[in-house]
């Protein structure tokens, strides 16, 4: 069974074709990851399906049904979640109400009501702020709940940002290099995180350069080079794959595929 | 329980308000003090378009002179009480900002500024040249609101300075009480999360178009009542009320006072109410000096008066 389904997805800037004709499948609860070198168009890919970017070409389908160049608030609605490589934090808000930011479909209700502060506007809240803080707890970051989100550390705004896609209750989370930044111990633990989250259902698209956690974790591997797939499979496959070298290392396939196994 | 921020903030205010003319020399500081609160309610207005949602209006003034219109209009035209004109001129302003709102609030920064100017003085441009009805650049005499003789019959006897001063007191302080709410309600947060992060803001789920555009009517719905009380306070209205100037006026004061702060914004309507009051005994230096003092907060104050005295306070700064 397949949750996300992306067809030909191609997207242009100005002359430059950033992704060409990319195509891959996600199954709840698998873990797929996309990799590729810098510039092969892989966040540029994840902003296509994430409704950020309007794909030039292509289809995305979400259970089945379209949902190419859809707005991202219109999908978060269809259960797509996402973090950000370089950190969309609310920086002047607590740590919590980050968190709670993230059940905004769940406790959004009638503007009049939260200017009264009536009962329900404070019953939505309450029951996000519980929600919120069991996510907190579940990152690591209950201790910093009342901490104005900007004075974390990067591994933890991380986590964060992880902890914000979760309130969503995602059916598909996309996950953009969630580990970059994090030392061994940080990375360890959003590695367990994700394979959680995965076992729960979710189905999980990630996009990572720590090539150890992508072997580890991964069901299925993507590999993009200047905005094109050029390899797909298992871990196993993909990085015996001498294209995947190449593309990787240049010619130094040797050394490339000591990096990848 | 602890007392919650919300509620320290509302009983300062209130305390601030009912104690504050035991120090008064005379009757005309509840009319400094009624003018005080008549800007702090329109800055409130501010603090939630400007301070939680991050958009900028240089043309609220013009959502002022409509509710000030209103009140001045209302009552002669439709037989309206004034007390009612004030409700229409705010129905009126909620749904002009809801309509301009739409196609304005798609800009961003300056942009978004200019747009929102260009309002504010095709507002005041009517409101001067249809002189057949609103009397032109010359003004025209408001009706009586007629609460403080209902006040008197029922034995609470209050100067005409006394009434405005708690009148315009309570409504500013209703009007904090509101935007209190909205700040730690789910819409409040969704608001300050799209000016944060626009981006990641509509990935948990915003509709930030429709959360700008409840902003924009807010804030403009405050505005519109402060212009109202402003001219059921004075009898008297011109279209200053709606003018560049007076729109310019209300984001000084929230910024200078603290743009993301309730409390804040207030405490900046006071301050740059009062200032050029003292200021006068330096005649022509005056304005000299308040713009002194105003650059000064700014430049080692950024956030504003009162973040950055509570941040000093904390031992942060």
């Amino acid at each position: 069974m397949t949750l996300l389904q992306v067809e030909g997805l191609g997207i242009d800037f100005g002359g430059l074709r950033a992704v060409n004709d990319v195509g891959f499948a996600v199954a709840p609860g698998e873990i797929v990851s996309v990799i590729g070198p810098n510039g092969a168009g892989k966040t540029t890919l994840f902003n296509m399906i994430s409704g950020v970017y309007l794909p030039g070409r292509g289809k995305i389908t979400l259970d089945g049904r379209d949902v190419t160049g859809m707005a991202p608030n219109r999908l978060a609605e269809r259960g797509l979640s996402r973090t950000f490589q370089n950190l969309q934090i609310f920086q002047r808000m607590s740590v919590l109400e980050n968190a709670m930011t993230g059940c905004h479909l769940k406790e959004r209700g009638a503007i009049l009501s939260d200017l009264l502060c009536l009962p329900s506007s404070r019953r939505r809240s309450a029951v996000t702020k519980a929600r919120a803080s069991e996510l907190l707890e579940r990152v690591g970051l209950a201790r910093a709940a009342e901490h104005e989100a900007s004075s974390l550390s990067y591994g933890a705004l991380k986590r964060l940002e992880i902890a914000r896609a979760l309130a969503l209750e995602p059916r598909i989370l996309l996950l953009d290099e969630p580990a970059a930044g994090c030392n061994a111990v940080e990375t360890e633990e959003i590695d367990h995180l994700i394979a959680e989250v995965a076992k729960s259902g979710v189905a999980v698209l990630l996009v990572e350069h720590d090539m150890k956690l992508v072997m580890r974790i991964s069901n299925h591997i993507v590999v993009l080079d200047r905005g094109e797939k050029i390899a797909e499979g298992s871990p196993a496959t993909v990085s015996r794959d001498p294209r995947v070298i190449e593309a990787y290392l240049g010619t130094q396939g040797a050394e490339a595929g000591h990096a990848l196994g | 329980m602890r007392l919650s921020r919300k509620h320290l903030t509302l009983l300062v205010l209130a305390l601030l308000i009912a104690l504050a003319p035991a120090l008064f020399p005379s009757n005309f500081y509840y009319r400094i003090g009624a003018l005080i609160f008549v800007n702090g309610l329109a800055v409130t207005g501010l603090v939630v378009l400007i301070g939680f949602a991050g958009q900028i209006s240089l043309g609220h003034a013009g959502f002022a002179g409509i509710g000030a219109y209103a009140c001045a209009l209302a009552p002669g035209y439709l037989g309206l009480h004034p007390g009612l004109a004030m409700l229409l001129g705010a129905v009126l302003s909620g749904g002009v900002a809801w309509l301009i709102g739409r196609p304005i609030l798609r800009l961003k920064g300056y942009y978004l500024a200019v747009a929102t100017l260009g309002f504010g003085i095709l507002v005041s441009m009517v409101l001067a040249n249809e002189a057949k009805i609103t009397g032109g650049p010359d003004g025209r005499e408001v009706a009586e609101l007629g609460l403080r003789g209902a006040l008197a019959t029922i034995g609470i006897g209050l100067s005409n300075a006394q009434f405005w001063y708690a009148a315009t007191g309570l409504a500013m302080l209703l009007g904090a009480w509101v935007a209190l709410n909205l700040h730690d309600s789910p819409t409040g947060r969704a608001l300050r999360a799209l000016h944060d992060s626009e981006v990641a803001a509509r990935t948990v789920g915003v509709d930030v178009a429709r959360l700008k555009l409840s902003a924009f009517v807010i804030s403009a719905v405050y505005a519109s009542l402060s212009g109202s009380l402003l001219a059921l306070m004075n009898r008297f209205i011109t279209p200053d009320v709606a003018g560049f100037l007076h729109s310019v006026e209300l984001v000084t004061m929230t910024v200078f006072g603290g743009v993301g702060s309730v409390p804040g914004a207030i405490l900046g309507a006071a301050t740059l109410t009062l200032l050029p009051q003292a200021l006068t005994v330096l005649q022509q230096y005056e304005n000299l000096i308040l713009g002194l003092i105003m650059m000064l907060v700014m430049i080692f104050m950024r956030d504003g008066l009162l973040p950055s005295l509570m941040r000093r306070l904390k031992g942060r700064g």
